[in-house]
């Protein structure tokens, strides 16, 4: 005959668990009010309209004017991606391979813009960039053109400022990989007789490649979003998802349509998430490892 | 002269980090097929020269010629040296075969003769048929055997080697001194090798160069290194001795306290000398000794158990401390007294090591 005896370890197990959920509680409440409920109402939004109904949606992947404006938030995004990682690279190399104090200040020049609104370096690339701006003024004055370039209120003056934005979420994860490449496999690979080139394209590029996808994601993603820069660069005519989104709200008051759009372009950017996820764990691209 | 091997010329080499002089006038010449070790404390710049002779580090002022040529300002990919570095570094992201072939592909070598040669340089380490493997599978003994395969592959004349077995266990890394002695016998190339361990410095080397605070204290055969200490710092760097304090009495005796000493070697001059008491040298007196012998008498302290040997302390009078071992078998057992016994050991006088005290 057995006689089953409450275990007192298992009792403690359990005023432990609930010592822990009463702990956290306040981080999962935030998380609630601020994220799970206003993602959950968008996406209810965007199926319920006097009842529920997927039109919203019908019209985000069939009408002409949201394929397209996806097709340029894509390319746009690519775009702004491929030219970060150009300028961005040979930034975080050459912080990488600078003693100390000259690492520290290449960086700090890349992130102090990060302490300015990104409203006020948006207004500063107008000035730079308008018909009457700093760099047609000085174009004209050496006579390299007669008429002022188009370079802003379209989409090459849209992309320059994002680019300039996002910059920083290149170059930092590729600085952080970089610096966990053992600089003795450099001089392993001129031991060995490997050129320096030889030596970047087979030890440091294969290594550096963690950080290459981690920077992309990062740029990409966030430029899949953005807002400011097209609104005020891009002269209306480079409409970009978000301010699809805007307009849906501003000036045709559909909440339904822009709720649409937005979680369309959550899902996407989940998706690639996903997909980066898979080369490269998350903590990595979010810059926490 | 062995085709095979290229000679090494240090000339008056300096290295100066600010007002730290790295290292301080060095001059080394090592002959093509030697085995030279530099062997000193860390901050001795024995790092600092293997990097100046990779070609990692610009000498401050000084040359450096391989096989008569002036390497002083050439690139580490043009020496052609094989380099082997403390943690190995190798290429994470490639396989063992891939690391292994790597100077191949550096050298322009067609990818057609890469299996053979590849094959050939981890048979000669002990890892046949690891090619496909990954870095990460590899255990320590495993990836220093790869990077050797790796620095051997392209038969260098020279190799450098930095504290290659300093991660490794000590059995394995004494298996490894014995491995590395034959293979460097097989292969006939010049290893300069760096270690802060005198043990493996005397195990595998021609010749030991000990260094210290940048310069090159003495530069011997290890035996020679042993038993011939340069001064007070090698005495006591080299080998397990007991450094005391003597007096010189003529050129060729000296006095530990009230006991004079007689040495079959010339006592240096000058009045700060030390003894070197070598711990092995110290024989328990049971008459049948030279009757040339020192003595020296005193009272068991300590006996430490230490597996395949015992060490005794022994107090003279005048509270010097020596320690002497002894084999840890019956014989010895029987001859040495309880604690607090009394005990005569000789030393030999050709074991009577005088030299001149440096400050540490």
């Amino acid at each position: 005959m057995t006689i089953s005896v409450p275990d007192p370890s298992q009792k403690h197990q359990r005023r432990e668990h609930a010592l822990m959920l009463a702990l956290v509680s306040p981080a999962l409440l935030v998380i609630l009010a601020l994220i799970v409920l206003p993602v959950g109402w968008l996406g209810w939004q965007s199926i319920y309209h006097d009842g529920f109904t997927l039109e919203n949606y019908r019209r985000v992947f069939t009408e002409d004017i949201y394929w397209r404006s996806f097709a340029l938030t894509f390319e746009i995004s690519l775009v702004v991606t491929g030219i970060a990682l150009l300028l961005g690279y040979p930034v975080a190399y050459l912080a990488n391979s600078m003693p100390k104090g000259w690492s520290i200040l290449i960086l700090s020049l890349v992130v102090l813009p990060f302490w300015t609104s990104v409203l006020v370096r948006a207004y500063a690339w107008l000035a730079l960039l308008q018909r009457t701006g700093v760099i047609n003024q000085l174009l004209r004055y050496l006579d390299v053109t007669g008429e002022p370039l188009a370079l802003v209120h379209n989409t090459f003056g849209t992309v320059v400022a994002t680019v300039h934005i996002l910059l920083p979420f290149m170059v930092l994860p590729l600085y952080a990989t970089m610096q966990k490449i053992p600089s003795d496999l450099m001089q392993a690979g001129a031991s060995l007789g490997a050129s320096p080139s030889l030596t970047f394209a087979r030890v440091f590029l294969p290594l550096s490649l963690p950080g290459v996808l981690a920077g992309c994601t990062m740029v990409f993603v966030l430029c899949l979003g953005f807002y400011i820069t097209p609104e005020l660069l891009g002269g209306g005519r480079t409409v970009m998802v978000s301010m699809l989104v805007s307009r849906n709200v501003e000036l045709y008051n559909q909440f339904g349509a822009a709720s649409a759009v937005a979680v369309v372009l959550l899902v996407s950017v989940l998706a690639i998430f996903a997909v980066a996820s898979r080369f490269i764990s998350l903590d990595r691209i979010l810059g926490q490892k | 002269m062995d085709k095979r091997a290229e000679s090494v010329e240090i000339r008056s080499a300096s290295k100066a980090y600010g007002a730290v002089r790295a290292l301080d006038d060095v001059s080394l010449n090592v002959a093509a097929g030697e085995f030279v070790s530099l062997l000193g404390p860390s901050g001795s710049g024995k790092t600092t020269l293997l990097g100046i002779l990779g070609g990692f580090i610009l000498p401050s002022s000084g040359t450096i010629l391989f096989g008569g040529r002036d390497v002083t300002w050439m690139p580490p990919h043009k020496r052609d040296i094989g380099v082997v570095f403390q943690n190995y570094a190798l290429f994470p992201h490639m396989s063992v075969g891939e690391n292994v072939a790597f100077p191949l592909r550096a050298r322009r070598l067609p990818k057609a003769a890469w299996p053979d040669k590849v094959r050939a340089a981890l048979s000669m380490v002990g890892l046949a048929g690891y090619e496909e493997r990954g870095i990460a599978q590899l255990s320590g003994g495993q990836r220093q055997r790869v990077a050797l395969a790796r620095a051997m592959i392209f038969e260098p004349r020279l190799i450098l080697m930095d504290e290659p077995l300093s991660a490794l266990d000590k059995q394995l890394r004494e298996s490894m001194q014995i491995e590395l002695r034959t293979l460097h016998r097989r292969i006939g190339a010049t290893i300069i090798y760096v270690t802060h361990d005198q043990r493996e410095a005397l195990t595998m080397s021609d010749r030991v160069a000990v260094m210290k605070d940048g310069r090159l204290v003495q530069i011997d055969a290890p035996e020679r290194l042993h038993d011939h200490p340069a001064d007070s710092f090698v005495a006591s760097f080299i080998g397990e001795a007991t450094m005391l304090p003597v007096r010189r009495i003529d050129a060729s005796g000296v006095a530990l306290g009230n006991v004079l000493l007689r040495s079959a070697r010339a006592i240096p001059d000058g009045d700060s000398l030390m003894l070197a008491v070598h711990s092995e040298k110290l024989l328990i007196d049971d008459g049948a000794q030279d009757t040339a012998c020192n003595r020296l008498t005193g009272t068991v302290t300590d006996i430490v158990y230490q597996g395949e040997s015992l060490r005794i302390f022994l107090a003279l009078a005048d509270g010097i401390v020596l320690s002497l071992r002894q084999a840890s078998h019956h014989e010895a057992y029987s001859r040495i007294p309880p604690l607090g016994g009394s005990l005569t050991v000789t030393l030999h006088p050709e074991d009577t090591i005088v030299v001149p005290r440096v400050r540490d």
